[in-house]
């Protein structure tokens, strides 16, 4: 099936691409509101959690160039020796930037 | 939320861009990023763009983006399931990565910190809004954002808040699962599974792997 983009097909797929995300937005928690909620389901959903951080992160490092690979590094030092976001994340941004003009 | 707004903006005016070179009405191009609200889902849709477009494949790229969405707001449902449906639902509108973060890290705190989905998402609705606009009517805000490292704002402020977390050996080897996970489907399954893939694999050693609790504790129960 396709859309052909005039005036009201652009208008059809932006609400189609806009219910779709809503699914996904609001899908999580409606199941979960049929999920009884017991320890081993909030252990499941907490390292779950953190867990989507790390999914993100690492395909990221191993796609990105020397400057994404320094920025995440710079970062995550910077975080564990301070526990502070925003340096940790500036310095990142500020080693990517500075390898990328240097090499 | 600020460093991750400019981030936004110029991430949104690369898409407004991309968008209006794809022969995407100006006014079109706005309302996406108002109503779909999510970048990568919309580059991709953009890049299926034409004088025709296939419904399902647009579907099925959407969705599979923006699955990760299912799994942030399912982690949020302890901090939602007392709250009144339409203020649930109305939260989670404007439900993305960088508030999720924020809103996470803070409940593993224990602090229900509803506030920051709210106001940081409407915070990064309206900045996505305003780089599409920019993007639309200026083209580009930067010649290359690359070279001042603002494509990795976004992944820095996702790791810092991962590290800002609790670090005990579970959480070690759900990362550590995680990370395996999302590499191999990266590698080997259809592509944009892989948050999804790392996500599960991560959740899977929780379940096992019950955190010990202090005797006095009742299981099951987070403070707030």
């Amino acid at each position: 099936m396709t859309i052909e983009t005039t005036t009201t097909g652009v208008l059809i797929l932006i609400l189609i691409m806009t219910l779709v995300t809503l699914v996904t937005r609001f899908g999580g928690v409606f199941i979960m509101s049929f999920v009884r909620i017991n320890p081993r389901i909030e252990s499941f959903i907490n390292t779950m959690a953190s867990s989507v951080l790390i999914a993100i992160i690492v395909p990221m490092a191993f796609e990105g160039d020397a400057g994404a690979l320094a920025a995440l590094s710079v970062t995550a030092v910077t975080m564990l020796v301070l526990q502070k976001p925003l340096p940790a994340i500036g310095a990142g941004v500020f080693a990517a930037a500075a390898l990328r003009y240097l090499f | 939320m600020l460093p991750i707004s400019l981030f936004v903006v110029a991430f949104g005016a690369a898409f407004g861009l991309a968008a209006v070179q794809k022969g995407l009405a100006p006014l079109d191009t706005i309302l996406m990023s108002a109503l779909v609200f999510a970048g990568a889902a919309q580059f991709a849709a953009i890049d299926m763009w034409g004088a025709e477009v296939s419904v399902i494949p647009v579907m099925v790229v959407v969705f599979a983006i923006n699955s990760r969405h299912l799994l942030m707001g399912a982690s949020l449902y302890p901090m939602l399931k007392d709250v009144a449906p339409a203020k649930r639902y109305g939260v989670l509108l404007v439900l993305t990565d960088a508030n999720w973060a924020v809103a996470a890290q803070d409940y593993q705190r224990g602090n229900r910190n509803l506030e920051v989905i709210l106001g940081g998402g409407l915070v990064l609705w309206l900045a996505w809004i305003v780089g599409t606009w920019l993007g639309v009517y200026f083209g580009g805000l930067l010649q290359n954002p690359k070279n001042l490292g603002l494509d990795m704002v976004l992944g820095c402020f996702l790791l810092a808040m991962a590290l800002g977390g609790k670090k005990s050996p579970r959480i070690l080897v759900a990362w550590a699962s995680a990370a395996l996970a999302s590499l191999a489907a990266w590698k080997w399954l259809p592509a944009n599974t892989h948050v999804v893939a790392g996500a599960l694999a991560g959740g899977v050693v929780g379940f096992f792997w019950l955190e010990k609790k202090p005797g006095k504790e009742t299981a099951g129960k987070t403070p707030t």
